[in-house]
């Protein structure tokens, strides 16, 4: 039992440095999650100050309708059909860096939940507070700044940080444009040793492993934000 | 603390017969595998591979299918086709989930250690793909180029051997024709029969005169399964002395290997 357990664990990762399908694919993951993050963050930021903006002072009447399309567009439909066309389409005659293209498939998908993350925050903040920002003087971007903003991220740090959680996982199917990310590392290993087992846990272990330090970051970051409460 | 320590044992009782369930209906398939007098016989594939296997309409038709088909009928058994990942179908077969994998598959040493493979029905070759005004004209220009191949093939594997190439590996083997056809990769590695389908459906492509590599494909069963194996073999003997089997292979491929 245990020398096929070790024989197995030999199989799958130390022969012919298998391991390395694992970490190259970790490193490609963990790169495509930190820029999509950014583009999603970035994205989401800006889709939600134009639709607050215009649900608060009825401005931007145009920017609005975009966003509304695109956030329609983009929830409407499923990452891996939109990571596909982006690769098999948009990008149809032309040689883009894979990376390059995950990075903007998952980027341009998270702003649409990102953003409707922040609005819920910006909304969930009462009027009246935003009435004493004007009333003390703040204009319009003053009091956004300086007054919502601060308490709307400390109430949608827990959603977002879920978001990413997902986002994360579901860079999986990056493989679908042959990216070799973890899990077509993982599927890489067990096209050659024809084990289920190993590759496939271990690759879920390391998804859980991230997980579960971001959880910890996140959770640490809402400790210190909440400190400011008392 | 009482019920807390009740309603734990509860859950692990719950958990355990759950398991014990599982494990004994997985005992049970295995064994009727092994009988081969199973009414049906489970075949996987991955139907993304013409002329081989194929969807038409609502159902797998291809070689390996009617081959399948013919072979199920030799042992009187009503053959049943699970469309899968081309890399899932020796996972498949081993775990009992099919009884037998007829996917185009080429017989080698790494996939011998984790099934049996019946006799040979027919004989292959892994082809080049490139586009019509690329340089390569060979295996030999393949150093260092970028390589598309489908995840788990043979032509993945001899790919990898190959020197500086950076090899792309689609799920899909006419994903890789396509990144081909767009400039995104300088060749593919795949199996001849399909490529020609293949080729034949994209512009501005074409197959190399030479070729990579001559192979074998067979069917897989389950380790060990040696009665399955035999009468596959039998079958398939009977198939291929009553014309049968060139029969099936000429109604897909036509005979002057265009």
């Amino acid at each position: 039992m245990l020398q096929t357990f070790q024989d197995k664990f030999y199989q799958n990762f130390i022969e012919d440095n298998r391991w390395k399908y694992i970490a190259e694919g970790l490193g490609i993951t963990l790169e495509v999650t930190f820029f999509a993050v950014i583009i999603g963050i970035v994205i989401g930021f800006l889709v939600a100050i134009v639709r607050s903006t215009y649900d608060k002072t009825g401005k931007l009447k145009i920017l609005n309708v975009i966003c509304k399309i695109y956030l329609t567009v983009i929830r409407g439909t499923p990452v891996v059909v939109q990571l596909l066309i982006i690769y098999f389409v948009i990008f149809a005659s032309t040689d883009v860096d894979k990376v390059i293209v995950a990075i903007m498939a998952f980027g341009l998908n998270s702003g649409a939940y990102v953003s409707e993350i922040f609005r819920s925050g910006i909304m969930s903040i009462d009027n009246g507070q935003f009435e004493a920002g004007r009333s003390l003087g703040f204009n319009y971007v003053q009091t956004m700044i300086y007054i919502i903003m601060p308490q709307a991220f400390k109430n949608v740090l827990p959603a977002l940080g879920n978001e990413f959680i997902v986002l994360l996982k579901e860079t999986s199917v990056s493989g679908y444009i042959a990216l070799q990310d973890l899990t077509k590392g993982g599927d890489i290993i067990r096209s050659r040793t024809y084990d289920a087992l190993f590759p496939l846990l271990a690759v879920a272990f390391i998804y859980l492993i991230m997980v579960m330090i971001f959880t910890k970051l996140v959770n640490m970051l809402e400790r210190r934000l909440r400190s400011s409460d008392h | 603390m009482k019920k807390k320590v009740l309603s734990l044992l509860l859950v692990t009782a719950c958990v355990l017969s759950m398991t014990a369930c599982g494990s004994k209906k997985e005992a049970d398939t295995s064994d009727s595998g092994d009988s081969a007098k199973k009414e049906t016989l489970i075949m996987a594939t991955n139907a993304e591979f013409p002329p081989y296997e194929f969807h038409e309409g609502d159902e797998v038709v291809g070689i390996d299918a009617d081959i399948a088909a013919a072979v199920a009928e030799e042992l009187g058994m009503e053959l049943k086709i699970e469309d899968m990942a081309f890399d899932s179908i020796i996972t498949a077969v081993n775990s009992g989930k099919a009884d037998i994998g007829a996917a185009g598959m080429t017989v080698t040493e790494d996939r011998l250690e984790n099934v049996d493979f019946t006799d040979t029905y027919a004989t292959a070759t892994q082809v080049i793909i490139v586009k019509e005004d690329s340089a390569i004209t060979g295996p030999d220009d393949l150093a260092g180029k970028k390589i598309g191949v489908q995840l788990g093939t043979t032509g993945d594997l001899y790919a990898d051997d190959i020197e500086d190439a950076e090899v792309e590996r689609y799920n899909k083997g006419f994903e890789a024709v396509q990144a081909v056809q767009q400039g995104k990769i300088d060749a593919v590695v795949i199996d001849g029969e399909p490529a020609k389908e293949f080729v034949k459906d994209a512009e501005g492509l074409k197959i190399l005169d030479e070729a990579f590599t001559e192979e074998e494909y067979a069917i897989a069963v389950k380790k060990g399964n040696d009665e399955l194996k035999e009468n596959i073999n039998k079958a398939l003997a009977t198939l291929k002395d009553s014309g049968k089997l060139d029969e099936i292979v000429a109604k897909y491929i036509s005979a002057d290997g265009e």
